[in-house]
């Protein structure tokens, strides 16, 4: 018996001649936040896609729940809450319209009781009655995720879903999906937003389609071997467009009122700053995001070489 | 896989009902089309077809029977094929294979050579009139066909005529050209509404992104389709009883066969035009596809049906065509069980080719599905 929630190998698969999934193995284990990263058109939902069975890989095999994704995609589905990219919901019928569908077609026993559970648990009340289509972007990824959880699931698959909300309705938004890995759910969660990466046990970073970086995500930015400095004072908007500039600086960019810089090469990084004693610099350590603009960089000089 | 769940199936069946109920769009479209059809086809459409289907029913051999043929012929607007038997010719008719019978009468030799001018009876199906207008306008020219034939005694008396014809209007004795559209128009709004409809009612989903997530979710394509083309049945009855009850209001229509047996063949028909909906619903990628292949099949609905113009009026090619479209024969049937007061037994003929036709969408439709984005 397999204990990871998520196990498959070697998925590949092409859209014509264009390769978007490359040979592409994850493991998610029960009750992991796994972050799913990388930028758009690295084949993110195109591989949720594959595990819940809504496309057939062209290569690789393996388990989803202990089930195989090809084989056994039916039941996988009724075990598995996917919440699309896109809002998905019918912008026609009610919040609560759409959440009895949904309960409906899961063929929830008591569907009226377990809708107006998840209506109070996800704070939709004032909007029960309310049409989708009325409900702002916040309130949509809450619907999204509230009928992603009606039927109770075991696997959450999660395409960014605070793609275009604010910073406090995605940490709220975050809170309730640690909530649920809590009660037991697995969660593997696709997002660009870098910054909500450190909330995740693990994360898996994509880029054309290969897995490029994966771990834990402290270790992954620690072990990086990233040289990172941030610098306060005047004029930082200007420093980070002129820095970015300078040998040995691979990332540079205002974060949380400072300059933040970031090379592998300790010795060049240290001279590029030393040209701008105006700020007060600082090291401190690298972030994920850090991580990811660095490989993708390494990747785009690899391009350019060939 | 499991089989088809009640439960699902309410659930969605609910969702579609919602959906319909709540866009306006739909709802004008129900009631206002058929109205507004109606009004404009209202106009009879002229046109002259050529080389109807005629039975000839004569009581004994004859030479001046042949002579009228040949002339009868020569007209261009008479295909004459020989019957056996009165019932033959009566069942000719009211299945559309005849659109006139010609009726020869007994001794009719004797009595045109006595100068007894004995009429030739030609019974013409007036269900629709444009089609048969021309054909009886050119019997005039055939009044003294017969002259070169007649024994030389009754050739210097030319002031009775060798004979006559009379043609009797069956069906539609008032030549009504509007109960002739009603037909054509319950199915032709029928189709436009029903195909459109479903076509858009799938790719719609596709393209809102809905329907990955009906996919994600565990429900069966059956299910779906079956959910989808449920509220449209109900659509095309209340388009139906709209356009019956304004042409009996308006233009009189009779109603001489069986409102239930309208009913349930209509009901064959409408599934036909879902399952073909549907079917091209799963193949376009988008509305404007979606649309555009729903306007494809309806051209030949309208143009090759017998609608538009009289079936017999149309090339060969065309005619096969619209053998192979539903709307053709479910016109056939509702002129019959309107305006002929034909019996159940009657429309046989042509519900079976409308129900064959609906099979095999219906497979070539879950052949094409496919459960996966792919
Ligand atoms: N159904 C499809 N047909 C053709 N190309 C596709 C299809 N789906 C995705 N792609 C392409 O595959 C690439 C990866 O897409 P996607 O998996 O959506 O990436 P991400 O979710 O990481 O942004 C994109 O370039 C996209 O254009
Ligand atoms: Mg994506």
């Amino acid at each position: 018996m397999n204990d990871a929630t998520i196990d498959v190998h070697g998925l590949s698969k092409s859209f014509g001649a264009r390769r978007v999934v490359d040979n592409l193995s994850l493991r998610v284990a029960e009750r992991e936040v796994c972050g799913f990263l990388g930028a758009n058109g690295s084949g993110k939902t195109t591989t949720l896609r594959m595990l819940c069975g809504l496309l057939k890989p062209d290569a690789g095999s393996g388990t989803c729940l202990g089930l195989d994704i090809v084989r056994d995609a039916a039941s996988i589905r009724r075990q598995v809450g996917y919440m699309t990219q896109r809002f998905s919901y019918y912008e026609d019928l009610t919040v609560a319209e759409n959440l009895e569908l949904v309960a409906g077609v899961y063929e929830m026993p008591e569907a009226r009781a377990a809708v107006r559970d998840i209506i109070m648990r996800m704070e939709l009340g004032s909007y029960a009655e309310e049409l989708a289509g009325n409900l702002s972007g916040v309130w949509k990824q809450r619907l999204a995720l509230a009928a992603c959880v009606l039927h109770r699931p075991k696997l959450l698959l999660l395409d960014e879903p605070t793609a275009g909300v604010d910073a406090k309705a995605r940490r709220e938004f975050w809170d309730l999906i640690h909530d649920l890995a809590v009660e037991g759910l697995t969660v593997l969660v696709s997002t660009h937003y870098m910054d909500k990466a450190e909330r995740c046990n693990r994360i898996v970073y994509l880029a054309n389609g290969r897995i490029m970086v994966e771990g834990d995500a402290l270790d992954v930015a620690r072990q990086s071997g990233l040289i990172t400095y941030d610098g306060i004072g005047e004029d930082i908007e200007d420093i980070a467009q002129r820095i970015r500039a300078m040998p040995g600086v691979e990332a540079a960019g205002v974060f949380r009122r400072a300059v933040h810089v970031a090379g592998i090469d300790r010795a060049q990084l240290e001279r590029a700053i030393g040209a701008f004693t105006q700020l007060q610099w600082r090291e401190v350590e690298p972030r994920i995001e850090d991580v990811f603009i660095h490989e993708l960089s390494a990747k785009d000089r690899q391009e350019a070489v060939r | 896989m499991s089989g088809i769940s009640s439960k699902r199936v309410r659930s969605l069946l609910r969702k579609e009902w919602l959906q319909v109920r709540r866009d306006p769009f739909t709802l004008r479209l129900i009631i206002a089309l058929p109205i507004m059809q109606l009004l404009l086809f209202g106009y009879a459409i002229n046109t002259n077809p050529k080389h109807l289907p005629t039975g000839l029913l004569a009581a004994e051999p004859s030479k001046y029977e042949r002579t009228i043929v040949a002339g009868l012929q020569n007209t261009g607007y008479y295909d004459i094929k020989t019957l056996r038997s009165e019932q033959e010719a009566e069942k000719g008719l009211a299945q559309g294979d005849y659109l006139f019978v010609v009726n020869i009468p007994p001794n009719f030799d004797r009595s045109v050579d006595r100068g007894e001018s004995p009429s030739v009876l030609i019974d013409a199906d007036a269900t629709d009139p444009t089609a048969i207008g021309y054909a009886t306008a050119a019997l005039g020219g055939l009044a003294n066909v017969l002259n070169r034939d007649l024994p030389p005694i009754r050739r210097v008396q030319p002031s009775t005529p060798a004979f006559q014809f009379i043609v009797h209007s069956r069906y539609n004795p008032e030549q009504l050209s509007v109960l002739n559209i009603v037909p054509g128009l319950i199915c032709v709004v029928l189709t436009m509404s029903t195909l459109f409809l479903t076509t858009l009612s799938i790719t719609r989903e596709r393209e809102r992104g809905t329907m990955e997530n009906l996919m994600a979710m565990p429900v069966r394509p059956i299910e779906i389709m079956l959910a989808k083309i449920a509220p449209y049945i109900l659509i095309g009855y209340i388009q139906v009883i709209v356009i019956l009850a304004v042409s009996a209001a308006v233009f009189r229509l009779p109603v001489h066969g069986s409102v239930i047996v309208l009913l349930l063949a209509l009901g064959l028909f409408i599934a036909s035009n879902l399952a073909l909906g549907l079917t091209f619903s799963t193949v376009a990628s988008n509305q404007m596809q979606a649309t555009q292949m729903a306007q494809f099949a309806l051209m030949p609905s309208i143009l090759m049906s017998g609608f538009f113009a009289p079936f017999a009026g149309m090339p060969v090619w065309a005619q096969y065509v619209g053998e192979a479209l539903p709307t053709t024969h479910a016109i056939r049937i509702v002129r019959g069980l309107l305006l002929k007061g034909n019996a159940p037994t009657d429309i046989l003929p042509d519900l079976w080719p409308i129900a064959v036709f609906t099979v095999l969408v219906v497979g070539v439709g879950a052949w094409l599905y496919r459960e996966t984005l792919d």
